[in-house]
């Protein structure tokens, strides 16, 4: 058995909000940067240039990327051969979250009731998910999810026989549907499979993937692939404002399903796709 | 991209119509922020029949929530929320006269059909420049619903903060003639 102090998670996610709020995760940047040259509306190769400058500037001053900084969404592996010391590790998560908003200058955008939207005022509770896995260690990975992109996203109970198509189908119609919305170029998620929730889970997961890195599967990069193409062939383009680059990535994620179901969770995430992963 | 024309606010109506769908502007002078939140108390007071908490005629309101500022700084990141949850609550101001919203996204037929009828265009701003966008904001006080926080209506004072012509006040949408001369590519 290894012990760990719940009280360095605490620092750790702290430290992890400020820093992906602040400065646009490398895999993003970069592929914002490639997709300029590419874009053929001289107005979405200009918002993409301008997208890039206030990056650079967000970093520089080490101020949000975007006003929205997020809910907090975690997925928590925690190896079975930790030992966990000095309160509870959800508490210690959401102290983490509460202590980086705070110290940051980040906005708290939480609200408790959903009726009677109360802020919180601290950004939390986040939305943690677990998962126990071998080993000594626990592995963070979060993203601060912007409500902009995540009201676009959809789901839908897709029959088996709607197959691979309907999947296809049902993707490119929640980017059409969703416009500029989202604040394009986005980064889309779909989860495929399991459970209603299992799918949202999965697809969620799946944004927390880094742009470039594929699924390990080859039918699965296939339909990534596809997926990207399809929906740059949309004409949204940066801000909706006209182009080819509407989609920055795809990523997909896929669970086993039952004999009567084919669920589909798109999750759509905005160019400030903030994520990052910490291993304690 | 079209030559960039230099706007004051508040609007004249002059302004507005000279406003096309597809004009890249710079604007400079006062506005209002206003969200989902503030909208839902201005429509509040409307229907209550009390005055409300700012001057709407030829005013601008631009949805935005803004992040804290940091000490020595006039405002945190700043850039604009999605538009499209403030239509419902768009028409009674704008027959009161507001002139300009600055927010992103779609808007509702109604509202395109307000704004035609009233005389009032839509900018959008870009959607997660918040950073870059907080640099031309020179101003900020809080003027009602201070209890909302972020989601307060504060007066800004901006210089040459960028915006782009969406929709003009003859209703021409800029999101769907650009869409479609892009699709298929």
């Amino acid at each position: 058995m290894r012990t760990i102090d719940v009280g360095d998670v605490i620092e750790i996610v702290a430290e992890m909000v400020k820093e992906i709020n602040y400065h646009l995760p490398e895999d993003v940047y970069h592929r914002l940067e490639a997709m300029g040259p590419l874009e053929s509306s001289l107005t979405g190769k200009h918002i993409l240039r301008e997208l890039l400058k206030n990056a650079d500037l967000a970093s520089q001053k080490e101020v949000p990327i975007c006003q929205d900084t997020g809910m907090v969404v975690a997925f928590v592996e925690v190896g079975q051969e930790v030992k966990l010391e000095g309160g509870l590790l959800t508490d210690a998560i959401n102290a983490g979250v509460r202590k980086g908003y705070e110290e940051g200058f980040l906005r708290k955008s939480v609200v408790g009731n959903p009726l009677e939207r109360v802020n919180t005022k601290d950004n939390t509770p986040a939305i943690i998910y677990y998962d126990l896995v071998e080993g000594d260690q626990i592995k963070i990975e979060l993203g601060a999810k912007g409500f902009g992109s995540e009201n676009m996203s959809r789901s839908k109970m897709l029959k088996p026989s709607d197959g691979r198509a309907g999947v296809i189908d049902f993707v490119k119609e929640t980017v059409s549907l969703a416009g500029p919305n989202p604040c394009p170029p986005i980064v889309v998620g779909v989860g495929i499979g399991g459970t209603l929730d299992k799918a949202a889970q999965i697809a969620k997961k799946a944004l927390l993937r880094p742009i470039g890195q594929h699924h390990s599967e080859a039918s699965v990069i296939l339909l990534e692939e596809e997926l990207l193409e399809g929906i740059n062939k949309l004409g949204i383009g940066p801000q909706g404002l006209g182009g080819n680059t509407t989609a920055l990535w795809v990523n997909v994620e896929m669970y086993p399903t039952h004999i009567a179901g084919l669920p589909v969770v798109v999750n759509i995430n905005c160019h400030a796709s903030r994520h990052a992963k910490r291993v304690i | 991209m079209s030559e960039i024309k230099r706007i004051n606010l508040p609007l004249t109506d002059e302004v507005v119509r000279s406003l096309k769908a597809g004009d890249n502007v710079l604007l400079s002078g006062e506005l209002y922020t206003g969200r989902d939140a503030a909208h839902k108390r201005l429509i509040e007071a409307i229907d209550a029949n009390q005055a409300l908490p700012l001057p709407i005629e030829h005013q601008t309101i631009y949805y935005v929530g803004p992040a804290p500022a940091k000490p020595g700084e006039v405002i945190g990141s700043a850039g604009p929320t999605t538009s499209y949850r403030m239509d419902d609550l768009t028409l009674p101001l704008l027959e009161r006269g507001l002139k300009g919203m600055i927010g992103k996204g779609e808007r509702a037929e109604k509202v395109i059909e307000g704004m035609k009828k009233y005389g009032a265009v839509y900018f959008a701003a870009i959607g997660g420049a918040g950073a870059l966008i907080a640099s031309t904001i020179i101003k900020k006080e809080v003027i009602a619903y201070e209890d909302l926080g972020a989601e307060a209506i504060h007066r800004l004072v901006v210089k040459d903060f960028p915006a782009i012509v969406v929709i003009d006040s003859e209703g021409n949408n800029l999101y769907r003639t650009e869409r479609e001369k892009y699709k298929g590519e």
